[in-house]
Protein backbone atom coordinates (compact mmCIF):
# COMPACT_ATOMS: atom_id res chain seq x y z
CA UNK A 1 0.00 0.00 0.00
CA UNK A 2 2.80 2.02 1.19
CA UNK A 3 4.66 1.93 -2.48
CA UNK A 4 1.75 2.34 -4.85
CA UNK A 5 1.14 5.62 -2.77
CA UNK A 6 4.49 6.16 -3.55
CA UNK A 7 4.36 5.69 -6.85
CA UNK A 8 1.02 7.89 -7.27
CA UNK A 9 3.18 10.69 -6.19
CA UNK A 10 5.79 9.89 -8.31
CA UNK A 11 3.88 10.16 -11.35
CA UNK A 12 1.81 12.94 -10.48
CA UNK A 13 5.61 14.76 -9.72
CA UNK A 14 5.88 13.82 -13.54
CA UNK A 15 3.67 14.88 -14.95
CA UNK A 16 4.52 18.66 -13.75
CA UNK A 17 7.85 18.52 -16.15
CA UNK A 18 5.09 18.67 -19.27
CA UNK A 19 5.23 22.61 -20.37
CA UNK A 20 9.00 21.35 -21.44
CA UNK A 21 7.80 19.27 -23.99
CA UNK A 22 5.21 21.25 -25.94
CA UNK A 23 2.75 24.28 -26.65
CA UNK A 24 -0.22 25.06 -25.70
CA UNK A 25 -2.01 22.18 -27.12
CA UNK A 26 0.21 19.75 -25.17
CA UNK A 27 -0.52 22.03 -22.24
CA UNK A 28 -4.32 21.87 -23.09
CA UNK A 29 -4.29 18.30 -22.74
CA UNK A 30 -2.02 17.91 -19.50
CA UNK A 31 -4.62 20.68 -17.83
CA UNK A 32 -7.44 18.40 -19.00
CA UNK A 33 -5.77 14.76 -17.79
CA UNK A 34 -5.01 16.82 -14.31
CA UNK A 35 -8.47 17.75 -14.12
CA UNK A 36 -9.75 13.94 -15.32
CA UNK A 37 -7.44 12.42 -12.49
CA UNK A 38 -8.58 14.88 -9.75
CA UNK A 39 -12.50 13.88 -10.44
CA UNK A 40 -11.29 9.89 -10.75
CA UNK A 41 -9.33 10.23 -7.02
CA UNK A 42 -11.93 11.81 -5.78
CA UNK A 43 -14.55 9.72 -7.05
CA UNK A 44 -12.64 6.58 -5.62
CA UNK A 45 -12.79 8.13 -2.13
CA UNK A 46 -16.28 7.38 -1.73
CA UNK A 47 -16.80 4.71 -4.91
CA UNK A 48 -13.72 2.48 -4.28
CA UNK A 49 -12.46 3.09 -0.26
CA UNK A 50 -15.57 2.68 0.86
CA UNK A 51 -17.62 1.13 -2.21
CA UNK A 52 -20.67 3.22 -2.47
CA UNK A 53 -20.59 4.23 -6.51
CA UNK A 54 -21.58 8.00 -6.59
CA UNK A 55 -22.88 9.30 -9.94
CA UNK A 56 -22.71 13.27 -8.07
CA UNK A 57 -19.36 14.36 -9.83
CA UNK A 58 -20.86 16.31 -11.91
CA UNK A 59 -23.26 17.99 -8.81
CA UNK A 60 -19.61 18.94 -7.00
CA UNK A 61 -17.59 19.90 -10.76
CA UNK A 62 -20.88 22.34 -10.97
CA UNK A 63 -21.11 24.18 -7.77
CA UNK A 64 -17.36 24.71 -7.65
CA UNK A 65 -17.57 25.74 -10.94
CA UNK A 66 -20.17 28.20 -10.10
CA UNK A 67 -19.72 29.25 -6.70
CA UNK A 68 -15.74 30.01 -8.36
CA UNK A 69 -17.16 31.64 -10.93
CA UNK A 70 -19.65 34.39 -9.01
CA UNK A 71 -16.67 35.01 -6.06
CA UNK A 72 -14.62 36.00 -8.95
CA UNK A 73 -17.41 38.34 -10.53
CA UNK A 74 -17.60 39.88 -7.30
CA UNK A 75 -13.99 40.88 -7.44
CA UNK A 76 -12.62 38.51 -4.81
CA UNK A 77 -9.40 36.80 -6.28
CA UNK A 78 -8.70 33.21 -7.79
CA UNK A 79 -6.50 32.27 -4.63
CA UNK A 80 -9.46 32.35 -2.49
CA UNK A 81 -12.40 31.59 -4.80
CA UNK A 82 -11.15 28.20 -5.60
CA UNK A 83 -10.62 27.13 -1.84
CA UNK A 84 -13.50 28.64 -0.72
CA UNK A 85 -15.48 26.66 -3.59
CA UNK A 86 -14.03 23.19 -2.27
CA UNK A 87 -14.49 23.86 1.87
CA UNK A 88 -17.91 25.03 0.35
CA UNK A 89 -18.45 21.65 -0.99
CA UNK A 90 -17.07 19.20 1.63
CA UNK A 91 -19.39 20.96 4.29
CA UNK A 92 -22.44 20.80 1.74
CA UNK A 93 -21.40 16.86 0.64
CA UNK A 94 -20.92 15.66 4.33
CA UNK A 95 -24.52 17.19 4.78
CA UNK A 96 -25.99 15.57 2.24
CA UNK A 97 -23.99 12.79 2.58
CA UNK A 98 -25.37 11.97 5.66
CA UNK A 99 -28.65 11.34 4.36
CA UNK A 100 -28.20 10.07 1.23
CA UNK A 101 -25.92 7.50 2.45
CA UNK A 102 -28.52 5.32 4.03
CA UNK A 103 -28.90 4.14 0.68
CA UNK A 104 -26.87 1.27 -0.59
CA UNK A 105 -26.05 0.20 -4.15
CA UNK A 106 -29.00 1.21 -7.09
CA UNK A 107 -30.54 3.14 -4.78
CA UNK A 108 -27.57 5.07 -3.56
CA UNK A 109 -26.15 5.91 -6.90
CA UNK A 110 -29.86 6.99 -8.38
CA UNK A 111 -30.09 9.55 -5.25
CA UNK A 112 -26.29 10.53 -6.01
CA UNK A 113 -27.65 10.79 -9.54
CA UNK A 114 -30.25 13.42 -8.43
CA UNK A 115 -28.03 15.83 -7.04
CA UNK A 116 -27.17 16.79 -10.14
CA UNK A 117 -30.50 17.75 -11.30
CA UNK A 118 -31.53 19.29 -8.53
CA UNK A 119 -28.16 21.80 -8.60
CA UNK A 120 -28.58 22.61 -12.16
CA UNK A 121 -32.02 23.53 -11.44
CA UNK A 122 -30.89 26.23 -8.61
CA UNK A 123 -28.15 27.63 -10.87
CA UNK A 124 -30.93 27.58 -13.52
CA UNK A 125 -33.35 29.61 -11.60
CA UNK A 126 -30.90 31.69 -9.45
CA UNK A 127 -30.53 33.74 -13.11
CA UNK A 128 -29.38 37.25 -10.39
CA UNK A 129 -26.71 35.19 -9.10
CA UNK A 130 -25.68 32.94 -11.69
CA UNK A 131 -27.02 34.34 -15.46
CA UNK A 132 -29.39 31.75 -15.33
CA UNK A 133 -29.18 29.62 -18.62
CA UNK A 134 -27.63 32.05 -20.24
CA UNK A 135 -24.65 31.35 -18.29
CA UNK A 136 -21.80 33.11 -16.16
CA UNK A 137 -18.70 35.34 -17.71
CA UNK A 138 -16.13 34.81 -15.74
CA UNK A 139 -12.92 37.84 -15.53
CA UNK A 140 -9.73 36.66 -16.85
CA UNK A 141 -7.45 36.59 -13.73
CA UNK A 142 -4.17 34.98 -15.50
CA UNK A 143 -1.38 35.91 -17.48
CA UNK A 144 -1.58 38.36 -20.36
CA UNK A 145 -0.26 35.90 -23.37
CA UNK A 146 -1.55 33.01 -24.71
CA UNK A 147 1.02 30.70 -23.49
CA UNK A 148 1.25 32.55 -20.25
CA UNK A 149 -2.57 31.79 -19.27
CA UNK A 150 -2.35 27.60 -20.54
CA UNK A 151 0.86 27.35 -18.52
CA UNK A 152 -0.59 29.18 -15.54
CA UNK A 153 -4.02 27.12 -15.35
CA UNK A 154 -1.88 23.33 -16.41
CA UNK A 155 -0.05 24.67 -13.10
CA UNK A 156 -3.42 25.70 -10.89
CA UNK A 157 -4.72 22.02 -11.71
CA UNK A 158 -1.50 20.27 -11.55
CA UNK A 159 -1.08 22.01 -7.64
CA UNK A 160 -4.75 20.80 -7.36
CA UNK A 161 -4.07 17.19 -8.39
CA UNK A 162 -0.82 16.92 -6.20
CA UNK A 163 -3.14 18.12 -3.50
CA UNK A 164 -5.90 15.50 -3.97
CA UNK A 165 -3.05 12.51 -4.22
CA UNK A 166 -1.71 13.70 -1.02
CA UNK A 167 -5.60 13.55 0.62
CA UNK A 168 -5.91 9.97 -1.14
CA UNK A 169 -2.46 8.90 0.17
CA UNK A 170 -2.99 10.81 4.07
CA UNK A 171 -6.76 8.84 3.87
CA UNK A 172 -5.27 5.39 2.53
CA UNK A 173 -2.92 5.06 5.34
CA UNK A 174 -4.88 6.49 8.23
CA UNK A 175 -8.32 5.06 10.49
CA UNK A 176 -10.43 6.46 7.84
CA UNK A 177 -9.30 4.91 5.07
CA UNK A 178 -9.10 1.82 7.03
CA UNK A 179 -12.81 2.01 8.06
CA UNK A 180 -13.73 2.84 4.73
CA UNK A 181 -12.34 -0.61 3.63
CA UNK A 182 -14.41 -2.45 6.34
CA UNK A 183 -17.18 -0.55 5.48
CA UNK A 184 -16.79 -1.97 1.78
CA UNK A 185 -16.52 -5.00 2.78
CA UNK A 186 -19.37 -5.65 5.36
CA UNK A 187 -20.88 -2.74 6.53
CA UNK A 188 -23.24 -4.68 9.24
CA UNK A 189 -19.95 -6.10 10.94
CA UNK A 190 -18.32 -2.66 10.45
CA UNK A 191 -21.23 -0.83 12.87
CA UNK A 192 -21.04 -4.04 15.25
CA UNK A 193 -17.39 -3.66 15.98
CA UNK A 194 -17.73 0.39 17.39
CA UNK A 195 -17.41 2.09 13.92
CA UNK A 196 -19.59 5.34 13.14
CA UNK A 197 -19.96 4.23 9.69
CA UNK A 198 -22.27 7.35 9.39
CA UNK A 199 -19.51 9.69 9.79
CA UNK A 200 -16.88 7.75 8.32
CA UNK A 201 -19.00 7.77 5.06
CA UNK A 202 -20.38 11.33 5.28
CA UNK A 203 -15.96 12.55 5.80
CA UNK A 204 -15.30 10.23 2.96
CA UNK A 205 -18.21 11.84 0.64
CA UNK A 206 -17.22 15.41 2.23
CA UNK A 207 -13.60 14.54 0.59
CA UNK A 208 -14.45 13.09 -2.56
CA UNK A 209 -16.65 16.36 -3.35
CA UNK A 210 -14.11 18.76 -2.21
CA UNK A 211 -11.23 18.07 -5.03
CA UNK A 212 -13.81 17.95 -7.16
CA UNK A 213 -15.20 21.59 -6.79
CA UNK A 214 -12.09 23.02 -6.54
CA UNK A 215 -11.33 21.76 -9.81
CA UNK A 216 -14.52 22.95 -10.96
CA UNK A 217 -13.72 25.99 -9.91
CA UNK A 218 -9.97 26.25 -11.90
CA UNK A 219 -11.66 25.14 -14.76
CA UNK A 220 -14.64 27.91 -15.04
CA UNK A 221 -11.25 30.53 -14.36
CA UNK A 222 -9.57 28.86 -17.41
CA UNK A 223 -12.28 28.88 -19.28
CA UNK A 224 -13.51 31.86 -19.03
CA UNK A 225 -16.95 30.88 -19.28
CA UNK A 226 -19.96 28.56 -17.84
CA UNK A 227 -23.48 27.24 -18.29
CA UNK A 228 -25.44 25.17 -16.57
CA UNK A 229 -25.65 22.73 -19.02
CA UNK A 230 -21.78 22.65 -19.58
CA UNK A 231 -20.36 22.10 -16.05
CA UNK A 232 -23.44 20.13 -14.80
CA UNK A 233 -22.79 17.48 -17.40
CA UNK A 234 -24.06 13.86 -16.32
CA UNK A 235 -20.36 13.29 -18.05
CA UNK A 236 -18.63 14.49 -15.63
CA UNK A 237 -20.10 11.73 -13.37
CA UNK A 238 -19.81 8.95 -15.51
CA UNK A 239 -16.10 9.87 -16.93
CA UNK A 240 -14.68 9.06 -13.67
CA UNK A 241 -16.11 5.81 -13.08
CA UNK A 242 -15.09 4.27 -16.67
CA UNK A 243 -11.41 5.65 -16.04
CA UNK A 244 -11.80 4.26 -12.18
CA UNK A 245 -13.22 0.97 -14.00
CA UNK A 246 -10.09 0.91 -16.56
CA UNK A 247 -7.79 1.56 -13.97
CA UNK A 248 -8.83 -0.76 -11.39
CA UNK A 249 -11.02 0.09 -8.80
CA UNK A 250 -10.05 1.25 -5.41
CA UNK A 251 -6.21 1.81 -6.27
CA UNK A 252 -5.37 5.04 -6.46
CA UNK A 253 -2.19 4.50 -8.84
CA UNK A 254 -5.01 2.74 -11.44
CA UNK A 255 -7.41 5.24 -11.00
CA UNK A 256 -4.66 8.15 -12.31
CA UNK A 257 -3.59 5.57 -14.82
CA UNK A 258 -6.89 4.94 -15.96
CA UNK A 259 -8.30 8.82 -16.40
CA UNK A 260 -4.58 9.29 -18.44
CA UNK A 261 -5.56 6.11 -20.81
CA UNK A 262 -8.98 7.33 -20.77
CA UNK A 263 -7.93 10.70 -22.17
CA UNK A 264 -5.65 8.87 -24.60
CA UNK A 265 -8.14 7.17 -26.05
CA UNK A 266 -10.61 9.94 -26.18
CA UNK A 267 -8.32 12.27 -27.63
CA UNK A 268 -7.34 9.55 -30.86
CA UNK A 269 -10.88 8.55 -31.26
CA UNK A 270 -12.05 11.88 -31.42
CA UNK A 271 -9.23 12.51 -33.89
CA UNK A 272 -9.66 9.96 -36.42
CA UNK A 273 -13.71 8.95 -36.35
CA UNK A 274 -14.78 12.58 -35.97
CA UNK A 275 -18.13 11.33 -36.78
CA UNK A 276 -18.56 8.23 -34.63
CA UNK A 277 -16.41 8.84 -31.79
CA UNK A 278 -18.85 8.10 -29.18
CA UNK A 279 -19.68 5.07 -31.08
CA UNK A 280 -15.96 3.93 -31.06
CA UNK A 281 -14.93 4.78 -27.98
CA UNK A 282 -18.25 3.17 -26.07
CA UNK A 283 -16.84 0.01 -27.89
CA UNK A 284 -13.36 0.61 -27.09
CA UNK A 285 -14.38 0.72 -23.11
CA UNK A 286 -16.90 -2.38 -23.59
CA UNK A 287 -14.07 -4.23 -24.98
CA UNK A 288 -11.46 -3.05 -22.46
CA UNK A 289 -13.81 -4.00 -19.39
CA UNK A 290 -14.71 -7.16 -20.85
CA UNK A 291 -10.95 -8.34 -20.81
CA UNK A 292 -9.95 -6.60 -17.76
CA UNK A 293 -12.41 -6.48 -15.69
CA UNK A 294 -10.09 -5.93 -13.19
CA UNK A 295 -8.64 -2.67 -14.89
CA UNK A 296 -5.22 -2.19 -15.95
CA UNK A 297 -3.57 -2.49 -12.47
CA UNK A 298 -4.14 -6.17 -13.00
CA UNK A 299 -1.98 -6.78 -15.45
CA UNK A 300 0.91 -6.29 -12.69
CA UNK A 301 0.17 -9.74 -11.46
CA UNK A 302 0.11 -11.51 -15.04
CA UNK A 303 3.22 -9.86 -16.24
CA UNK A 304 4.72 -10.41 -13.25
CA UNK A 305 3.90 -13.21 -12.13
CA UNK A 306 5.92 -13.15 -8.58
CA UNK A 307 4.05 -10.17 -7.69
CA UNK A 308 0.61 -12.36 -6.97
CA UNK A 309 -1.18 -9.50 -4.50
CA UNK A 310 -3.65 -7.46 -6.63
CA UNK A 311 -5.33 -4.39 -5.15
CA UNK B 1 -25.97 -10.81 42.08
CA UNK B 2 -26.21 -7.42 40.02
CA UNK B 3 -27.94 -7.27 36.91
CA UNK B 4 -25.88 -6.34 33.85
CA UNK B 5 -28.63 -5.88 31.39
CA UNK B 6 -32.34 -5.95 31.62
CA UNK B 7 -35.39 -6.32 28.89
CA UNK B 8 -38.41 -4.73 29.84
CA UNK B 9 -41.42 -6.09 28.09
CA UNK B 10 -39.46 -5.71 25.48
CA UNK B 11 -41.66 -6.25 21.56
CA UNK B 12 -40.14 -6.30 18.08
CA UNK B 13 -42.33 -6.85 14.86
CA UNK B 14 -42.09 -6.94 11.44
CA UNK B 15 -45.01 -5.66 9.96
CA UNK B 16 -47.07 -8.46 10.84
CA UNK B 17 -44.88 -11.31 12.44
CA UNK B 18 -44.52 -10.31 15.61
CA UNK B 19 -41.21 -11.53 16.71
CA UNK B 20 -40.88 -10.63 20.29
CA UNK B 21 -43.91 -10.41 22.80
CA UNK B 22 -43.24 -8.78 25.92
CA UNK B 23 -40.10 -10.66 26.83
CA UNK B 24 -38.91 -9.52 30.25
CA UNK B 25 -35.26 -10.91 30.75
CA UNK B 26 -32.61 -9.49 33.10
CA UNK B 27 -28.96 -11.30 32.73
CA UNK B 28 -26.86 -11.36 35.97
CA UNK B 29 -23.31 -10.12 35.87
CA UNK B 30 -20.83 -13.21 35.48
CA UNK B 31 -23.17 -15.90 34.69
CA UNK B 32 -23.26 -17.94 31.39
CA UNK B 33 -27.01 -17.38 30.10
CA UNK B 34 -28.43 -20.29 27.59
CA UNK B 35 -30.92 -18.95 25.56
CA UNK B 36 -32.87 -21.56 23.76
CA UNK B 37 -35.49 -21.99 21.55
CA UNK B 38 -36.67 -23.43 18.45
CA UNK B 39 -36.17 -21.87 15.07
CA UNK B 40 -37.83 -19.18 13.99
CA UNK B 41 -38.12 -18.68 18.10
CA UNK B 42 -36.85 -14.92 17.97
CA UNK B 43 -33.48 -15.55 19.67
CA UNK B 44 -31.71 -13.49 17.41
CA UNK B 45 -33.73 -11.26 16.94
CA UNK B 46 -33.48 -10.67 20.74
CA UNK B 47 -29.34 -10.19 20.09
CA UNK B 48 -30.32 -7.52 17.44
CA UNK B 49 -32.65 -5.39 19.30
CA UNK B 50 -30.24 -5.72 22.26
CA UNK B 51 -27.33 -4.32 20.17
CA UNK B 52 -29.49 -2.08 18.21
CA UNK B 53 -29.46 -4.03 14.99
CA UNK B 54 -33.19 -3.81 14.73
CA UNK B 55 -34.90 -1.39 17.67
CA UNK B 56 -37.09 -2.76 20.15
CA UNK B 57 -41.06 -1.96 18.90
CA UNK B 58 -41.87 -0.98 22.19
CA UNK B 59 -40.25 -1.47 26.02
CA UNK B 60 -37.13 -0.71 27.15
CA UNK B 61 -33.49 -2.52 27.25
CA UNK B 62 -30.78 -1.35 30.18
CA UNK B 63 -27.03 -2.05 30.06
CA UNK B 64 -25.39 -1.55 32.78
CA UNK B 65 -27.98 0.84 34.56
CA UNK B 66 -28.16 2.92 31.44
CA UNK B 67 -31.36 2.94 28.86
CA UNK B 68 -29.81 1.44 25.72
CA UNK B 69 -32.77 0.86 23.72
CA UNK B 70 -32.64 3.44 20.87
CA UNK B 71 -28.56 3.44 20.84
CA UNK B 72 -26.96 3.05 17.78
CA UNK B 73 -25.05 -0.13 17.11
CA UNK B 74 -21.35 1.18 17.04
CA UNK B 75 -22.36 3.33 20.37
CA UNK B 76 -23.68 -0.49 21.98
CA UNK B 77 -20.31 -1.75 20.49
CA UNK B 78 -18.56 0.92 22.36
CA UNK B 79 -20.18 0.62 25.75
CA UNK B 80 -18.76 -2.82 26.45
CA UNK B 81 -21.40 -5.52 24.35
CA UNK B 82 -20.20 -7.42 21.71
CA UNK B 83 -21.70 -10.62 19.63
CA UNK B 84 -20.64 -13.18 16.84
CA UNK B 85 -22.53 -13.68 14.23
CA UNK B 86 -24.88 -16.79 13.47
CA UNK B 87 -23.70 -16.37 9.90
CA UNK B 88 -20.13 -15.35 10.10
CA UNK B 89 -19.38 -11.95 9.09
CA UNK B 90 -15.72 -11.59 8.27
CA UNK B 91 -13.77 -8.82 6.59
CA UNK B 92 -13.00 -11.11 3.79
CA UNK B 93 -10.60 -8.85 1.72
CA UNK B 94 -8.66 -8.31 5.60
CA UNK B 95 -6.12 -10.89 6.83
CA UNK B 96 -7.06 -12.33 9.97
CA UNK B 97 -4.94 -9.83 11.74
CA UNK B 98 -6.61 -6.95 11.05
CA UNK B 99 -9.95 -8.33 11.11
CA UNK B 100 -9.32 -8.55 15.06
CA UNK B 101 -7.37 -5.62 14.66
CA UNK B 102 -10.60 -3.68 13.01
CA UNK B 103 -12.38 -4.46 16.25
CA UNK B 104 -10.04 -3.28 18.37
CA UNK B 105 -9.40 0.00 16.84
CA UNK B 106 -12.73 1.00 16.26
CA UNK B 107 -14.42 0.09 19.74
CA UNK B 108 -11.96 1.66 22.28
CA UNK B 109 -11.25 5.16 22.19
CA UNK B 110 -7.20 6.70 21.48
CA UNK B 111 -6.26 3.32 19.86
CA UNK B 112 -3.52 3.97 17.00
CA UNK B 113 -3.80 0.44 14.38
CA UNK B 114 -0.33 -0.48 15.60
CA UNK B 115 -1.41 -0.95 18.77
CA UNK B 116 -4.84 -2.81 17.62
CA UNK B 117 -2.77 -4.97 15.69
CA UNK B 118 -0.37 -5.94 18.53
CA UNK B 119 -3.45 -6.69 20.83
CA UNK B 120 -4.97 -8.69 17.76
CA UNK B 121 -2.13 -10.86 17.94
CA UNK B 122 -3.17 -11.94 21.67
CA UNK B 123 -6.84 -12.67 20.69
CA UNK B 124 -5.74 -14.51 17.71
CA UNK B 125 -3.13 -16.61 19.64
CA UNK B 126 -6.34 -17.07 22.65
CA UNK B 127 -8.90 -18.60 20.34
CA UNK B 128 -5.62 -20.63 18.20
CA UNK B 129 -5.25 -18.75 14.78
CA UNK B 130 -1.82 -17.38 15.29
CA UNK B 131 -0.70 -19.37 12.68
CA UNK B 132 -3.53 -17.78 10.32
CA UNK B 133 -2.67 -14.53 11.50
CA UNK B 134 -1.54 -13.56 7.67
CA UNK B 135 -3.87 -15.54 6.19
CA UNK B 136 -7.04 -13.50 4.01
CA UNK B 137 -10.61 -14.15 5.87
CA UNK B 138 -12.28 -15.52 2.86
CA UNK B 139 -10.01 -18.55 2.80
CA UNK B 140 -9.83 -19.21 6.47
CA UNK B 141 -12.43 -22.60 6.86
CA UNK B 142 -15.90 -22.36 8.85
CA UNK B 143 -14.30 -23.16 11.83
CA UNK B 144 -11.47 -20.94 11.81
CA UNK B 145 -14.17 -18.10 11.17
CA UNK B 146 -16.13 -18.74 13.92
CA UNK B 147 -12.97 -18.24 15.95
CA UNK B 148 -12.07 -15.52 14.13
CA UNK B 149 -15.61 -14.11 14.89
CA UNK B 150 -14.88 -14.53 19.02
CA UNK B 151 -11.56 -13.10 18.42
CA UNK B 152 -12.89 -9.72 16.87
CA UNK B 153 -15.42 -9.96 19.52
CA UNK B 154 -13.27 -10.19 22.45
CA UNK B 155 -10.79 -7.28 20.72
CA UNK B 156 -13.64 -5.64 21.92
CA UNK B 157 -12.77 -5.95 25.56
CA UNK B 158 -17.09 -6.79 25.89
CA UNK B 159 -18.77 -6.66 29.43
CA UNK B 160 -21.07 -8.67 27.75
CA UNK B 161 -20.90 -11.23 24.91
CA UNK B 162 -23.55 -12.42 22.58
CA UNK B 163 -22.53 -15.78 20.90
CA UNK B 164 -24.76 -16.62 18.27
CA UNK B 165 -24.92 -20.38 17.82
CA UNK B 166 -21.20 -20.19 17.28
CA UNK B 167 -20.95 -24.28 17.42
CA UNK B 168 -23.23 -24.34 14.08
CA UNK B 169 -21.44 -26.60 11.68
CA UNK B 170 -18.72 -27.34 13.42
CA UNK B 171 -17.70 -31.33 14.28
CA UNK B 172 -16.87 -32.59 17.62
CA UNK B 173 -13.75 -31.88 17.81
CA UNK B 174 -14.54 -28.42 16.85
CA UNK B 175 -17.16 -28.23 19.72
CA UNK B 176 -15.27 -29.67 22.45
CA UNK B 177 -12.49 -26.68 21.40
CA UNK B 178 -14.52 -23.94 21.46
CA UNK B 179 -16.47 -25.38 24.77
CA UNK B 180 -13.13 -24.78 26.19
CA UNK B 181 -12.73 -21.36 24.98
CA UNK B 182 -16.21 -20.26 26.64
CA UNK B 183 -15.17 -22.13 29.66
CA UNK B 184 -11.99 -19.60 29.76
CA UNK B 185 -14.03 -17.01 29.13
CA UNK B 186 -16.60 -17.35 31.37
CA UNK B 187 -13.72 -17.55 33.82
CA UNK B 188 -11.97 -14.61 33.45
CA UNK B 189 -15.11 -12.84 34.25
CA UNK B 190 -16.97 -11.97 30.99
CA UNK B 191 -20.65 -12.33 30.97
CA UNK B 192 -21.90 -14.34 28.34
CA UNK B 193 -25.47 -15.29 26.75
CA UNK B 194 -25.28 -17.43 24.23
CA UNK B 195 -27.57 -19.37 21.88
CA UNK B 196 -26.69 -22.79 21.36
CA UNK B 197 -28.66 -25.93 20.06
CA UNK B 198 -26.61 -28.27 21.02
CA UNK B 199 -27.91 -29.32 24.38
CA UNK B 200 -24.65 -31.04 25.42
CA UNK B 201 -22.87 -27.64 25.33
CA UNK B 202 -26.13 -25.56 26.90
CA UNK B 203 -25.78 -28.15 29.86
CA UNK B 204 -22.27 -28.45 29.72
CA UNK B 205 -21.68 -24.84 30.30
CA UNK B 206 -24.76 -22.33 30.91
CA UNK B 207 -25.32 -21.72 34.71
CA UNK B 208 -28.91 -20.51 33.63
CA UNK B 209 -31.12 -21.30 30.65
CA UNK B 210 -34.15 -19.14 29.01
CA UNK B 211 -36.69 -20.33 26.40
CA UNK B 212 -37.90 -18.68 23.72
CA UNK B 213 -40.98 -20.01 21.63
CA UNK B 214 -43.20 -18.17 18.98
CA UNK B 215 -41.46 -14.43 20.57
CA UNK B 216 -42.80 -15.14 24.20
CA UNK B 217 -40.63 -16.36 26.96
CA UNK B 218 -41.53 -19.60 28.51
CA UNK B 219 -39.26 -20.74 30.90
CA UNK B 220 -35.95 -19.01 32.85
CA UNK B 221 -34.67 -21.76 35.74
CA UNK B 222 -31.49 -23.88 36.41
CA UNK B 223 -30.61 -25.85 33.74
CA UNK B 224 -31.60 -28.89 35.12
CA UNK B 225 -34.87 -28.01 36.16
CA UNK B 226 -35.45 -25.96 32.83
CA UNK B 227 -35.03 -28.97 30.74
CA UNK B 228 -37.93 -31.20 32.52
CA UNK B 229 -40.47 -28.34 32.66
CA UNK B 230 -43.04 -29.43 30.35
CA UNK B 231 -43.67 -26.37 28.01
CA UNK B 232 -39.80 -26.41 27.02
CA UNK B 233 -40.33 -30.02 26.37
CA UNK B 234 -43.16 -29.91 24.18
CA UNK B 235 -42.08 -26.78 22.71
CA UNK B 236 -38.68 -27.78 22.13
CA UNK B 237 -36.39 -30.30 23.31
CA UNK B 238 -39.39 -33.61 22.20
CA UNK B 239 -40.33 -36.78 24.83
CA UNK B 240 -37.67 -38.63 23.10
CA UNK B 241 -34.65 -36.24 24.48
CA UNK B 242 -37.09 -36.30 28.08
CA UNK B 243 -37.21 -39.77 28.28
CA UNK B 244 -33.42 -40.13 27.17
CA UNK B 245 -32.77 -37.99 29.54
CA UNK B 246 -34.37 -38.71 33.13
CA UNK B 247 -32.90 -42.21 31.92
CA UNK B 248 -29.79 -41.18 32.29
CA UNK B 249 -30.16 -38.72 35.41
Amino acid sequence: MMRSNLILLALVACIAALPNFGGSYTLRLGTIACMYAILALSWNVAGGFAGYPSFATAAFFGSGAYTTGVLLSKGVPLAVSVPAAGVASFVMASLLGAALLRLRGHYFAIASLSLIEVFRELVNNATDLTGGGMGLNIPLTAGSGVLADATFFFYAMWGLLLLTALMVTIVSASKLGFGLACIRQNETAANMIGLNGTLYKSVAFGLSACFVSAAGGVYAAWVHYIDPSDVFDILYSVKPIVMALIGGLGSPVGVVIGAFVYLGLEEVVWRNYIQIHSGVLGVLIVILLLFLPRGLMSLRSRILPWRTKHV
Amino acid sequence: MSEILQLQSVSRHFSGLQALCDVSLSVNRGEVLGLIGPNGAGKTTLVNVVTGVTPASSGTVTFMGQDITRVKTYQSARAGLSRTFQIVQPFAEFTALDNVAAAALFSQPGESLKSAREEARAHLAFVGLEGQSGQLAATLTLAMRKRLELAKALAMRPKLLFLDEVNAGLNSAEVERATRLIHQLAASGITIVMIEHLMKVVLNVCTRIVVLHNGRLIADGLPRDVIKNPAVVEAYLGQQYAQRNSAHG
